[in-house]
């Protein structure tokens, strides 16, 4: 399986703040996103903000990055600390 | 504790890092920091109560050690320590503390400089304004994006 995690106003947007996704034809972030939108067709419009950032075991990473069982996937909006 | 981060719910005391961040060091001849504070007034001029901060337990601490990391690696510094609050803060409270020593003010200005800039725009946190108008989840900054490019090699 595959921890998602959906993180402040995107948890709020989606209504969801932790999924667990099955790893079988899941390869990278741009399927893991395929399938939570096959799954989920309302959130078309929050999962299509291109300036949503995604991180793979708490680093940062790209739609092609590799995806497999066990990770940890955090979808969340720019950041807005300090 | 010469490299140093933190993120907490409480308050920080500026004078009890600053002692900390000089502690037994007699090589340091300059010393910057910086201090983020909640304002009244956002984006929009709605009046501000409070904020949320959220952050990405785990992520956080990873990345402020990388920004850490990487200030180290581009500047002569003898210490540094970032201090970020979350959780409920009101007007006026103290979010953010940077510091940093080195030999001479050079290196140490641009790198708590560095660091801001790359804490704005990196480290997972998220702020919700709590307005008179309602919650309001800030929107990134193109003026904090355009800060952090400045300094790509």
């Amino acid at each position: 399986m595959i921890r998602v995690l959906f993180l402040a106003q995107l948890r709020e947007q989606l209504g969801a703040a932790e999924l667990q996704v099955p790893a079988a034809d899941i390869g990278s972030v741009a399927d893991l996103t395929q399938y939570l939108l096959k799954e989920n067709p309302g959130w078309e419009q929050f999962l299509s903000n291109r300036k949503l950032l995604v991180a793979i075991n708490h680093e940062y990473a790209k739609a092609d990055a590799r995806v497999k069982a066990g990770d940890e996937v955090a979808f969340f909006p720019p950041v807005t600390g300090g | 504790m010469s490299f140093s981060i933190a993120v907490q719910q409480q308050d920080f005391d500026v004078g009890r890092e600053y002692d900390e961040l000089i502690s037994g060091d007699s090589a340091a001849g300059a010393v910057v920091f910086f201090v983020g504070r909640v304002r009244d007034t956002n984006y929009y001029a709605r009046d501000v109560k409070s904020m949320l901060l959220e952050h990405y337990p785990g992520m956080t601490e990873k990345v402020l050690q990388q920004i850490l990391d990487e200030a180290k690696a581009r500047w002569e510094l003898i210490a540094a320590r970032i201090v970020h609050r979350v959780g409920e803060l009101h007007v006026s409270d103290q979010i953010v503390f940077v510091g940093v020593t080195s030999m001479h003010r050079e290196h140490a200005f641009q790198a708590a400089e560095f660091l801001m800039d790359f804490l704005k725009t990196q480290a997972p946190f998220w702020k919700k304004e709590l307005t008179g108008q309602g919650a309001l989840w800030v929107e990134e900054n193109s003026k904090d994006v355009s800060a952090s490019l400045r300094w790509n090699k």
